[in-house]
Parts: structure tokens; sequence; C-alpha cells
């Protein structure tokens, strides 16, 4: 991996720039010279596509901060001011609320890949763990601002989900009343979701900072789960990353493209559109889609304190994933019983998924509890004891080798280069 | 193996425990509204402005007696992609209604002719005075009331409607309430001041039959019959809920063409700049650009 080039100022200002401030040579290090590995497939975009969607994100909401009023009386009709009076507020908002859920499509993604090509593994255990952490501060901003437009279910999902903590004995009431500012959920509440809403982004940014400086350092994992070993295995970010991460980002905006211009309320709650009122429950409370699994795991569970343990631990199992999982083995391609007990795992988070949107009772608890028993098991019992038993292919001894058994040969006598080159 | 064979099992048996439960749950339900033709349906679909007239008229005469339409000011009549009244005929509506105004100088508040930025006037002063008139019953603001409501459309239907962008649950439930009103069944006791709706979840609505064929009139020649107000009120509801739709579908069309070329584009970039790795390894070597010298 030595060997790539490096930044030389050749303009005089840019050589003063250099000695006093280095930053366009970190640039051109981090964001050019980088080298990333040449069979890197499409699942590798969604890192590019997750600082594109935190980018559109806070651009969009700080647009959205400036017309909107924290106030549980004029909350829902400033929302509504937007949609009617501010100009193109409603693609703004739209935009706002649909890229959240694209962001979480996008992470799931993320996540999905990184468990299926093991790139938790040493040496990446602290990347991974950031990206946990940048997981869950997610999941607690998506939260805080569903609860902002202060409709039905806004209001009865922050009441669900801070009444949470009150499952926890002695500590849970005060925890609750603090978490509200009140005695129930109110106006200190909303203010203070919209407080965090604006702050959390930008801590996100920052663990975004650290988790991209922990990738520089290990570099990225790649499909063979083989660390690179030659100038042969590697190719510059830029172009190389950089023209597929934009193919894949325009296709990605695309896709949100679809739901912001068509179906704008599709992956929204109809009862969201009616003004909070603390009198009336909903005959369903259910969170945004991107949470349903976990809402899942803790209604599957019959003690309150035991569901929030383990929804806690559901999310917070994964942060330990690069020693639960005790195979030497990366790749997944490489380990046949790993990728079937994995593949499942992902249905049965699906399957959590849809069981978290139906009310809890009859057959869909049941189901919903065997589910969540794989849930765990797969984390705790089948990662650990796989490691030990599984039978895994060969590896290659390089990425050049991997490419070169697909039938691209890497590093053979080429025709010389003609003009052009175009396939 | 026989542990991955043995998680299906367990899968097929939690599907299969969940399946029957589904059932008896959709039974349980009230009936599925049945689905509309819009105008404003799919992805070229904008409003009928003469169906929005029609509607507003229906509104005006009989749902404004009770339900509010507060978010909506009179010069939203005459915004592009709505009803296309003009101007003057938006102040001649404003002029038809009070407002209250206030204070004045003297302290005190009073009534006006409204205007074109006030907004619609609501029919009691609150909703106390709404539920005090009504016999308790308390009729909702009506200007996202077509976003408001909806039924479940259950699996696989809100798979399917991600593709053929079915958004109109609102104006068919809205549609098929006006239209659901039918004696109550045998066995089935409504309680005191209700009325039975086929499509109202539980039945009992709090609304007597706000509506009769030939109750307003139409002067363009379209049947007045409760069928279709409740199709044209459905469609001007949808209207006052979400009315930047049309300006929202025109500007979707553009979005979809420049990204569908810049994609193009941006795909055969990428599959230039990639030939190279993939047939000619040997050509990947970094061209030094001017501010760039390879070590």
């Amino acid at each position: 991996m030595s060997g790539h080039s490096i930044y030389e100022p050749q303009s005089s200002f840019m050589q003063w720039l250099e000695r006093r401030l280095p930053v366009a040579s970190l640039a051109y290090s981090s964001f050019i010279a980088y080298p990333t590995p040449r069979n890197l497939n499409y699942w590798w975009t969604f890192g590019g596509i997750l600082s594109f969607m935190l980018g559109v994100q806070i651009i969009t909401g700080i647009v959205l901060a400036m017309h909107y009023t924290p106030h549980v009386d004029f909350a829902f009709n400033s929302v509504e001011t937007i949609m009617r009076d501010v100009n193109y507020g409603w693609l703004l908002r739209y935009l706002h609320a649909n890229g959240a859920s694209f962001f979480f499509v996008a992470v799931y993604a993320h996540i999905a890949r990184g468990m299926y090509y093991g790139s938790c593994k040493e040496p990446r255990e602290v990347l991974w763990i950031l990206g946990v952490i940048l997981f869950l501060l997610m999941v607690v901003t998506g939260f805080m601002g569903y609860v902002l437009p202060w409709g039905q279910m806004s209001f009865w999902a922050a009441t669900v989900i801070t009444n949470l903590f009150s499952a926890f004995p002695v500590v849970g009431d005060p925890i609750v009343t603090w978490l509200w500012g009140g005695y129930a959920v109110g106006n200190p509440t909303l203010n203070r979701f919209y407080s965090l809403h604006y702050l959390l982004p930008f801590v996100i940014a920052g663990v975004v900072v650290l988790h991209v400086w922990a990738l520089h350092m290990v570099g990225q994992n790649n499909p063979t789960g083989v660390e690179p070993k030659t100038e042969k295995d590697t190719v510059a970010f830029t172009p190389y990353a950089t023209a597929k991460d934009a193919f894949f980002i325009g296709l990605f905006c695309l896709f949100l493209a679809w739901f912001v211009f068509y179906i704008p309320n599709y992956l929204g709650h109809s009862d969201n559109y009616i003004p909070a009122n603390p009198s009336q429950t909903p005959t369903h409370i259910v969170p945004e889609w991107y949470y349903l699994p976990f809402y899942a795991i803790l209604r599957a569970i019959p003690s309150k304190l035991l569901g929030v343990i383990a929804l806690g631990g559901s999310i917070v199992l994964l942060a330990f994933l690069p020693w639960l999982d005790t195979s030497r083995v990366r790749s997944a391609s490489y380990r046949p019983l790993y990728r079937q007990f994995l593949l499942v795992f992902f249905v049965v988070v699906i399957g959590l998924g849809y069981l978290g949107s139906k009310p809890p009772e009859g057959g869909y608890v049941i189901a919903g509890r065997i589910l969540t028993a794989y849930y765990f098991a797969f984390l705790l019992i089948i990662l650990p004891l796989l490691g030990l038993f599984e039978k895994t292919k060969p590896l290659p001894n390089s990425i050049s080798e991997a490419v070169l058994r697909e039938g691209i040969p890497i590093g053979a006598s080429a025709p010389p280069p003609s003009s052009g080159g175009r396939a | 193996m026989n542990a991955h064979r043995s998680i299906v099992v367990a899968l097929a048996l939690a599907v299969s425990v969940s399946a029957p439960c589904l059932r008896a749950a959709l039974a349980q339900e009230a009936e599925v509204p049945p689905p509309q033709r819009w105008s404003f349906a799919g992805p070229f679909g904008l409003y009928d402005p003469e169906q929005l007239q029609r509607g507003f008229k229906v509104y005006r005469e009989v749902c404004s007696t009770c339900h509010s339409l507060k978010l909506l000011a009179f010069r939203n009549l005459a915004d592009p992609g709505g009803p296309g009244f003009t101007e003057a005929q938006a102040e001649a509506i404003a002029a038809g209604f009070q407002v209250t105004d206030g204070p004045n100088d003297q302290g005190q508040m009073f009534q006006r002719p409204g205007r074109l930025a006030d907004h619609f006037p609501p029919p009691f002063p609150n909703d106390q005075a709404a539920r005090a008139a009504l016999g308790g019953a308390l009729p909702p603001d009506m200007s996202v009331l077509a976003k408001a409501r909806g039924y479940e459309r259950g699996f696989p239907w809100f798979i399917v409607d991600a593709f053929t962008q079915y958004q109109e649950e609102g104006p068919d439930y809205i549609h098929a309430i006006l239209n659901g009103y039918e004696n109550p069944p045998a066995g089935f006791t409504l309680p005191p001041g209700a009325e039975y709706n086929k499509y109202f979840p539980g039945h009992a609505l709090g609304m007597p039959k706000p509506l009769s064929d030939g109750q307003v009139e139409y002067t363009d020649g379209t049947p007045t019959t409760v069928d279709q107000y409740g199709r044209d009120v459905a469609a001007f509801l949808a209207w006052a809920s979400e009315p930047k739709l049309d300006e929202r579908k025109r500007l979707g069309f553009q979005v979809f063409v420049y990204l569908i070329v810049l994609i193009g584009l941006l795909y055969f970039t990428k599959k230039r700049i990639w030939h190279a790795v993939k047939h000619h390894p040997e050509l990947t070597e970094p061209r030094p650009p001017t501010e760039y010298r390879r070590s």
C-alpha cells in the first residue's frame, strides 16, 4: 500500500499555505490518493451515501428550523405553514421526513454489508464500535425529529418511548420525570427534543469524522476479507471509488425522489396529521418503520423491564460483534454455514419489523418470541460456536488472485494503450 | 445444515401461526373503502379545478355548518393548482363570510366581511361550544383531514402501493364514509346519538348522514347524487390537505428526467474510468496533474 502519490504543492500560494495549514495535503491523501481495494462491490457505496444523506438532512433541517415553532400550541400549525406558505417548504419537509427513512435504509445496508463481509473483525473493532455509536445517535435523533410535528403519533410515541425508562426499579420514575421536564409529555419535552434534535446531527458529524479517521488507519475491508498486500490490490480513491460512489448516489437519489415527489406520505402514519391530543390514545401506537424490529423485540418479552433490557441489548450487543464472532475468516463468501445463518438473521430482522407493525396479540406474539429468540441466539450462541466448528473454504492468497479467479486478467500482458480505451 | 433447516421450520411455523390471526383481525375491522378514480392519482395526475369548485360548493353549503377549515385562507382559492377561482371570485367568496377582528380602538372585538388574507372562520368559537351544540360530538377540522384518515392496507398491498403510487386512502375513505350509512344489522346496539356506518371503525358514527341526493345544486350538469357529492368533496379536501400536489408532481417529473440523464452520464464515466483497471492495469498509473507529483 506504500508508494501511492503524495501531495506536493506547485503554486507559490499552495506552498505558502502548506507550511502553515496542510489541509490540502490532508484532503489529498484522504480523498484522492487513499488506496482502496480494487474489488469493492456496490455495497461499499453506502458509506458515501450515508455522508451524502447526513448533508441533505442537515441542510434541509436548518432551513426547516427557521420556520418551525417548538411550542405545543403552534408546532403542528407551523409545520402546516411550512407545507403551504413557505417557498418550496413542502419539498424541504418531504425531503427531510423521507430523507430520515432513507438514511436508515442506507445505514441498514451498511451494517448488513459489514456483517456479511466481516468488516467488524480485527483490526477494525474501533471502527465498528464507532459505527454502532453512530447508529444509536441516529436512532435517538430520528425519534426526537418524529416528535417535532406534534401530531398524535408524535405525542404518543414520545409518551411510550420515554415511559420505557419507568421499567427500572427505584430510579425509573424520577428518570422519566427528568426526561419530560414535568409530570407528563408537554411543552418542556417538546422544547428539549427540538434542542437535542438540532444538536445531535452535529455530534453525528463529529463521530463520522472519527469513523472515517479510524477507517483510514486500518483501510477498507473488501469482499474477500483478505487484506491488500501489494499495490496491484488497490486503486486510488479518486477517480475509482468516487466515480462508483457518484453513480450509486445518483441511483439512490432517484429512489428517494420516487418517494418525495410521488408517495411522500407512504412511509408516515396518517394519525400524525391529527394534532396531538393527550386525552385521546390512538388505537395502535406504532413507531416509524425503521424502529419496528426493535419494537417487536420489546413487546416479545412479557416482563416490561426485561423487554426494555432486550431492546437495549439488541443494539448494544452489536458493538460486541468483533468478539462474539470468533471466526478468523472475515468474509461470508468463504464461510458457508455463517452465510446461511446470517441470511436467516436478516430475514428474521425483516420479519420482526413486520410483527412490530402488528398489534401484540395471538399468533403475532408467538411469532415475535420465536424470531426474538433467533435474534439473540444468533448473536450469543451461533456466532461464537460457528467460529470453532465451521469448516471454511480456502482463502485466496490476495485480492488480485481472487479477481483473477473470476476471469478478469490482472497484470496480464495487455495490448498497447490505444487512444480512448473504451469498453 | 440441520440447524439451518430447523430454523426454516421455525420460521414457517411462525408465519403459519400468525396467518389465521391476521384473518381474524381483518374480519373484525370495518369494510374496506371501495377505491375511486381520482384525477390526481398517479405520477401525472393533477387536480381537476371544476371538481374542486363543486367540492368547495358542497363544503360551503353542507360541511362548513359544523367542520372548520382553519388552515386554509381565502387567497388559497385563487392559488395555482387549486380550484381555479379568479382573485375577484375568491374576494367575493371571502366577503360572504363574517370574520372576527380586533380589538379596535375602543378595545372591542368586531365582525367584518372576510378578505383574501383571512383564514376560513370556524363555525364554533371553540371545541366546547361545538360539543355543546352537537350533543357531545366534536367535528374534526377538515384542513388536513384527507391525509389524517386512511385504512389498514395490509400485506401485500402496502408493498404494491409503493410501486403503484397509491396515496388516495384518505379521499377513498371520506367518499366511503359519506356513502356508508346503513341500518344497523340485527343485534348491533347503537349508542344514543350515533348512526351506523359500515366503513367507520366501530361502526357507531357521531355524524348524522350529512348528504342526500339533489341537496346541493350543480350548474354544470354533473349528477347530483350522494356518490358524486362524496367524490367531489373528498377531492376538495384532498386539495385542502395537499395544496402543492400539482407543483410537486410537475417538479418531480423534471427531477426524474434530470436524474436519469445524470445517472446515465455517471454510469458511463464510471465504466470508462474502471475500464483500464479491469483490462489494462498498466494504465492505472496515476498521471500527475499540475499540482501533484508522484513520489
